[in-house]
C-alpha cells in the first residue's frame, strides 16, 4: 500500500484528488512505457516531482483539469493528460510532458488521480500505485507542503522564463516590505498557468 | 501648482451601475453552489470574497456577468477581452515586482477571475481616520502640525509616489487610480501565526495596488498623457478627502517625481491635465 493524501479543492468538494509521493523510484521506464500504452489501468498524471514548486502550483493544474474535465473543454486527450498540459506555459501537449511528466530516469515521482467515478478511491490509488511502483511511498501531510519539498527552482525557473530581470531575487525589499522568494514566484507561475493559449 | 480652490471640487465619480438582470446569486461553474457573499458591485463586475485551490487561500472573484442588451457573440468575445486584459496587466505586474494581487485562475468563457486576496484596509480609508483627526483638532482651535507633519503618514504618502512612479515605468497605467484601489498591507508577522493584525492604526506595511479592469500597457506616445491622467485623478481623490490634504499628496508627487527616469515630464504633463480639468468644470 502507497501513502495517499486526498485533497479537496474548494468548489470541487464532490471531486476528491489522490496523490502521492515516491523517491528513488526504480521503474520509471515502465511506468512511462504504461502510459505510453495508453492502458487504462494506468490513468494518472505521473510528474517529475522536482519540477513541482509548491501546492498551488500543482493544485492549480489539477482545478484546471478537473474544470475543464467538468465542463467538457479538456484541450488534451484525458484529464490527468490535460493537468500534465496545463503545468507547460507553452501550448505544446508533447513539450509538456517531456517537462513535467515521468521520463525513463525519473526517481522523484509524483501521482495524481482525480477521482472522477466512485470506485476511484483513496483505497483503490494506495492498492494499485503499491503494487505497480517501485519506489519509496512519502508520507504528505494535511497541507501538502511536501509537495514542493524537491523542487528544482532553477530548472522551474527556466521553464517559465523567469530568468531575467529581478524579479524574485532572495530577500528583495521593496515598497518596504522583504517578500517571500518562492511565493512571488509562485505568484507569477499561476498567472501565467491562468493566461496560458488565449 | 493647482490653487486651494481646485482642492474643493468634487471627485471624479464612476458612471451609474447598469442594471443586471441575473439575479446576484447566479454564479457559473464552479462556483454555483458555493454560497458566496457579494463584496462589492461595481459597473461591470461582481465581486465576491472566498477561497481558491486550497482552503486556506483567501481571494476575490470578479465575476462579469452575460449583459443582456448585447448581441451573445460581441458580448463573449468583450468578456473574455477584458478578463485578460486585467490578468495579463496584473501578471506583468507581478513579473517586474509590482505590488498586486496575483492571479489564481481564471475562465473568460464563464466570465471569472479569481485573484489573491489583499489583507489591509484601502488608502482612502486611512485618509478618511486622519482627516477626521484634522477635523476634530481644528473644531478645538488645536494646531494640526502633529497629524499634517506625521512622519508615518508621509511616509505612506512616499509609498504611494514609489509604488505608483515603478507601476508607470513599466509602460503600465491603472486607469481608475482612486484612492480606494490603493490598499495598505499590513506586515505579516514574524511569529509563526502569519495573521496580519486588523486592530492596529499602523502605517507600516506595502501598498497594493488593486483593480486593474481599465488599466493599459500603452505605447510611448500615449504614456506621458495617461500617467499624468493617473495622478490626476488620485490628486481628485486626495483633494475630496479633506483640504489639509493637499501637502500629503505633494509627498506622493515629490517621490513620484524621484521613482524614475521620464516622471519629471509626467508631472509637467500633469500641470496641463489640471488646466483641462478646470476648463471642463468651468464650462459645467
Ligand atoms: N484582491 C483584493 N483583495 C481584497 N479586496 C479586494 C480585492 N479586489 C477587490 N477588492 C475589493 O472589492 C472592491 C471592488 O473590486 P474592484 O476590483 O475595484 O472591482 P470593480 O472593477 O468592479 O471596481 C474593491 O474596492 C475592494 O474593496
Ligand atoms: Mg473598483
Amino acid at each position: 500500500m502507497a501513502k495517499v493524501r486526498t485533497f479537496r479543492l474548494p468548489h470541487y468538494d464532490a471531486y476528491p484528488i489522490q496523490v502521492a509521493m515516491f523517491k528513488d523510484v526504480k521503474n520509471a521506464a515502465f511506468l512511462r512505457s504504461q502510459l505510453l500504452a495508453a492502458n487504462p489501468e494506468f490513468d494518472y498524471a505521473f510528474l517529475d516531482a522536482t519540477m513541482i514548486l509548491t501546492p498551488q502550483h500543482l493544485l492549480l493544474a489539477t482545478f484546471q483539469a478537473l474544470h475543464n474535465s467538468r465542463t467538457s473543454r479538456l484541450k488534451a486527450r484525458t484529464a490527468h493528460s490535460e493537468l500534465v498540459f496545463r503545468l507547460h506555459p507553452n501550448n505544446n501537449i508533447g513539450e509538456s510532458y517531456r517537462t513535467f511528466g515521468i521520463s525513463d530516469s525519473t526517481t522523484r515521482l509524483l501521482a495524481v488521480k482525480l477521482s472522477l467515478t466512485p470506485d476511484v478511491t483513496s483505497e483503490s490509488v494506495s492498492r494499485h500505485l503499491g503494487e505497480v511502483v517501485e519506489g519509496e511511498s512519502v508520507e504528505i501531510g494535511e497541507a501538502g507542503e511536501e509537495l514542493g519539498g524537491w523542487a528544482d527552482e532553477g530548472k522551474i525557473r527556466k521553464v517559465y522564463k523567469l530568468n531575467g530581470n529581478g524579479n524574485g531575487k532572495t530577500g528583495v525589499v521593496k515598497n518596504g516590505q522583504a517578500r517571500d522568494e518562492r511565493k512571488e514566484m509562485e505568484s507569477v507561475i499561476l498567472g501565467m498557468m491562468t493566461v496560458k493559449g488565449s | 501648482m493647482a490653487p486651494s480652490a481646485e482642492a474643493t471640487v468634487e471627485p471624479i465619480q464612476p458612471p451609474p451601475t447598469p442594471p443586471t438582470d441575473r439575479p446576484l446569486h447566479t454564479l457559473p461553474a464552479p462556483f454555483t453552489d458555493s454560497n458566496l457573499t457579494v463584496l462589492a458591485q461595481g459597473a461591470e463586475a461582481l465581486v465576491y470574497k472566498t477561497v481558491f485551490l486550497t482552503p486556506n487561500t483567501p481571494c476575490v472573484v470578479k465575476y462579469r456577468p452575460p449583459k443582456p442588451y448585447r448581441h451573445p457573440t460581441l458580448d463573449r468575445r468583450l468578456t473574455k477581452a477584458r478578463i485578460l486584459a486585467e490578468a495579463r496587466v496584473l501578471v506583468r505586474c507581478k513579473k517586474e515586482g509590482v505590488s498586486v494581487p496575483g492571479v489564481l485562475g481564471a475562465d473568460w468563457d464563464e466570465g471569472w477571475l479569481a485573484l489573491e486576496w489583499v489583507e489591509g484596509k484601502t488608502v482612502r480609508r486611512v485618509l478618511d481616520g486622519w482627516a477626521e483627526r484634522i477635523t476634530a483638532l481644528q473644531r478645538e482651535g488645536k494646531k494640526t502640525e502633529e497629524e499634517t507633519e506625521d512622519e508615518a503618514m508621509l511616509g505612506l504618502m512616499r509609498r504611494v509616489g514609489r509604488v505608483v512612479g515603478r507601476l508607470h515605468e513599466i509602460g503600465v497605467c491603472h486607469g481608475d487610480l482612486t484612492t480606494s484601489n490603493l490598499m495598505l498591507k499590513p506586515p505579516e508577522r514574524a511569529d509563526t501565526s502569519r495573521t496580519p493584525d486588523h486592530t492596529s492604526d499602523s502605517l507600516e506595511g506595502e501598498v497594493t495596488l488593486i483593480d486593474f479592469g481599465l488599466a493599459t500597457q500603452s505605447t510611448r506616445a500615449m504614456q506621458e498623457e495617461e500617467r499624468a491622467v493617473d495622478l490626476y485623478v488620485l490628486e481628485r481623490a486626495f483633494a475630496a478627502t479633506h483640504p489639509a490634504a493637499e501637502p500629503l499628496f505633494q509627498e506622493v508627487l515629490k517621490s513620484y517625481g524621484e521613482s524614475f527616469k521620464g516622471a519629471r515630464l509626467t508631472l509637467r504633463r500633469l500641470e496641463d491635465v489640471r488646466l483641462r480639468g478646470r476648463k471642463r468644470s468651468m464650462l459645467g
